[in-house]
């Protein structure tokens, strides 16, 4: 199995299908689906795990996303099972999971079907933006025409089964991927987190469960799947995230009413080092591209530059530097590689255009 | 100083004390460094859900009742272990287990969102086709010919129906 044919061509997360904007990076929905009577997948056998993915080629691959691609994981090797990760395409738990697991992607990467993940299926639509509408009527229309041929394992008081409990009812998971530079460096982000967990929202970092949030680049999902109507869901936290873009606004005001400077400062540098680095983690590149993709906020960089840099934020990963060196290579390596990519992609970029815009320098007293 | 607790999952000092308010009751659970990360308790959603949200006794009677989804055989112990359930029948199996847990964790305990209506169609007009055809055979055997002949040409519309579109019939 080769995967590069996947990663080349445009992607929605990667080429933006939409014009980005400012705070609100992609929008996810997600919908967990069982077929019945079949054991979930953490407790069917090989056999029948096989017997669900064939089903899943033969009813979805060659059906209502014909034309798609499809992957088994064990055919893939751990590098490329991490890119698919990194590109949001597969979750980690599907690239440990063993026979029998596989994914369906469509051909313009908005919407991929894991199979054997948690639960049998897990249809998930992505778009660029604050695109929920556009995400969720694709999604729906995906999973009725699959439940023309599938059978789901449904009950009408508890609607869809999932494997876990905390799925149950719509199975559904919305989610906005967020960029909050404003209320990290205010050190807001605790009292946020408060805030959207007592809405019965989880936050969570880039790559999801358990993961870090490099960039400031934060994940807002709702929790509660049963009991509420799919759309009174998606309602619900988009009212929770208008909330936060307000506060991120405001941190974002303060910050260049307050510390103009320092700001400027902490953006120049950060240009500086991705101009002339020869070593970058990960993890620092992620801080440093959050800081460009503010800049493009700010007006220093053209706003076209905002694609730029939502790409860099998934090919500087650590998967995406050894696929572009085609193979496996030390974090040493990994870091002089990476830091060469940058000094290429930031030496074409033209300079920050400090001053031009009054709304970010520090207003000065008129003697 | 007052001695270290002991983890609650192994033997070593317990340096993380979880206290948790569930029902209006407090719950406290306490960990040594390593066995949260064991334990996947580290984040909400990796929280072994049984342990944390049922009440206390409710799991010891239903193993004491040796309650066993008869679909894929799994039991309390299992459910407590993996906080997943094995297959859609467990929610039968387990109902009693599920319910106090489901108000705790969602909205309602009641499903309001989309409903798989053609999966449904086909569903009822399967379970219908199986009980006509255990008639037919009963009819047959009594040697009830008008009766079976009227059950098989019923049997055939249903079939003819369920093959030609599933969504669409009604019942």
């Amino acid at each position: 199995m080769n995967i590069l044919p996947l990663i080349e061509a445009k992607a929605e997360l990667t080429d933006g299908g939409l014009p980005p904007e400012p705070i609100i990076l992609s929008t996810r929905i997600r919908l967990a689906r069982n077929i019945a009577p079949h054991r979930f997948p953490g407790r069917a056998g090989e056999t029948e795990r096989a017997e669900i993915l064939a089903m899943a080629f033969e009813k979805i691959a060659d059906g209502p996303l014909s034309g798609g691609t499809r992957i088994r994981i064990d055919e893939l090797s751990p590098l490329e099972r991490q890119v698919l990760v990194e590109r949001h395409l597969i979750s980690r738990e599907l690239s440990e999971a063993g026979a029998g697991a596989g994914v369906i992607i469509d051909r313009a990467q908005h919407i991929s079907i894991m199979v054997n993940e948690e639960d049998h299926l897990r249809l998930q639509a992505v778009r660029s933006g604050f695109n929920f509408k556009k995400a969720w009527a694709e999604l729906d229309a995906l999973d009725t025409a699959i439940e023309d041929d599938v059978d789901y394992a449904f009950s009408s008081e508890l609607g869809y089964l999932t494997a876990c409990p905390t799925n149950l009812g719509t199975g559904m998971r919305a989610s906005a991927m967020l960029h909050l530079p404003g209320l990290v460096m205010q050190e807001h982000m605790e009292k946020v987190i408060r805030m959207v967990n007592q809405l019965g929202m989880a936050v969570r970092g880039l790559f999801g469960e358990g993961s870090e949030a490099t960039g400031s680049v934060f994940q807002i999902s709702n929790q509660q799947t049963l009991g509420e109507t799919e759309d009174s869901i998606v309602k619900r936290l988009i009212n929770v995230l208008h909330a936060i873009i307000e506060q991120e606004e405001n941190a974002r005001k303060v910050i260049r009413e307050k510390k103009a400077l320092k700001l400027l400062d902490k953006i120049g540098r950060a240009f500086g080092i991705l101009r002339n680095a020869h070593l970058l983690s990960s993890e620092e590149v992620m801080n440093l591209l959050s800081l460009m993709r503010l800049a493009v906020d700010l007006g220093l960089l053209p706003k076209e530059y905002r694609t730029h840099v939502d790409r860099l934020f998934i090919e500087t990963q650590p998967g995406h530097i050894q696929l572009s060196a085609r193979g496996e290579v030390d974090p040493g390596e990994r870091d002089q590689r990476r830091a060469r990519a940058m000094r290429e992609e930031f030496s074409s970029l033209p300079g920050l255009s400090f001053g031009t815009k009054p709304d970010v320098t520090p207003k000065k007293k008129k003697s | 100083m007052a001695k270290p607790e002991q983890c609650s999952n192994c033997t070593k000092p317990a340096t993380i004390h979880l206290t948790q308010i569930v029902n209006n009751q407090i719950q406290k659970v306490d960990l040594c460094e390593d066995c949260p990360f064991k334990k996947g308790v580290t984040d909400p959603e990796g929280f072994s859900l049984a342990e944390f949200l049922l009440k206390p006794g409710t799991l010891m009677q239903a193993q004491a009742d040796q309650l066993e989804c008869p679909n894929c055989g799994f039991t309390p112990a299992d459910f407590k272990k993996a906080g997943r359930f094995g297959c859609p029948v467990c929610y039968e199996t387990f109902k009693g287990i599920l319910k106090p847990m489901l108000s705790n964790m969602h909205k309602d305990t009641v499903h309001r969102g989309k409903v798989p209506d053609r999966a449904l169609a086909r569903v009822s007009i399967k379970r219908k086709l199986t009980e006509l055809e255990s008639r037919l055979r009963e009819a047959v055997e009594e040697e009830k010919y008008e009766d079976a002949a009227g059950l098989r040409d019923e049997i055939q519309v249903l079939r003819s129906s369920l093959a030609e579109s599933p969504g669409q019939t009604d019942d």
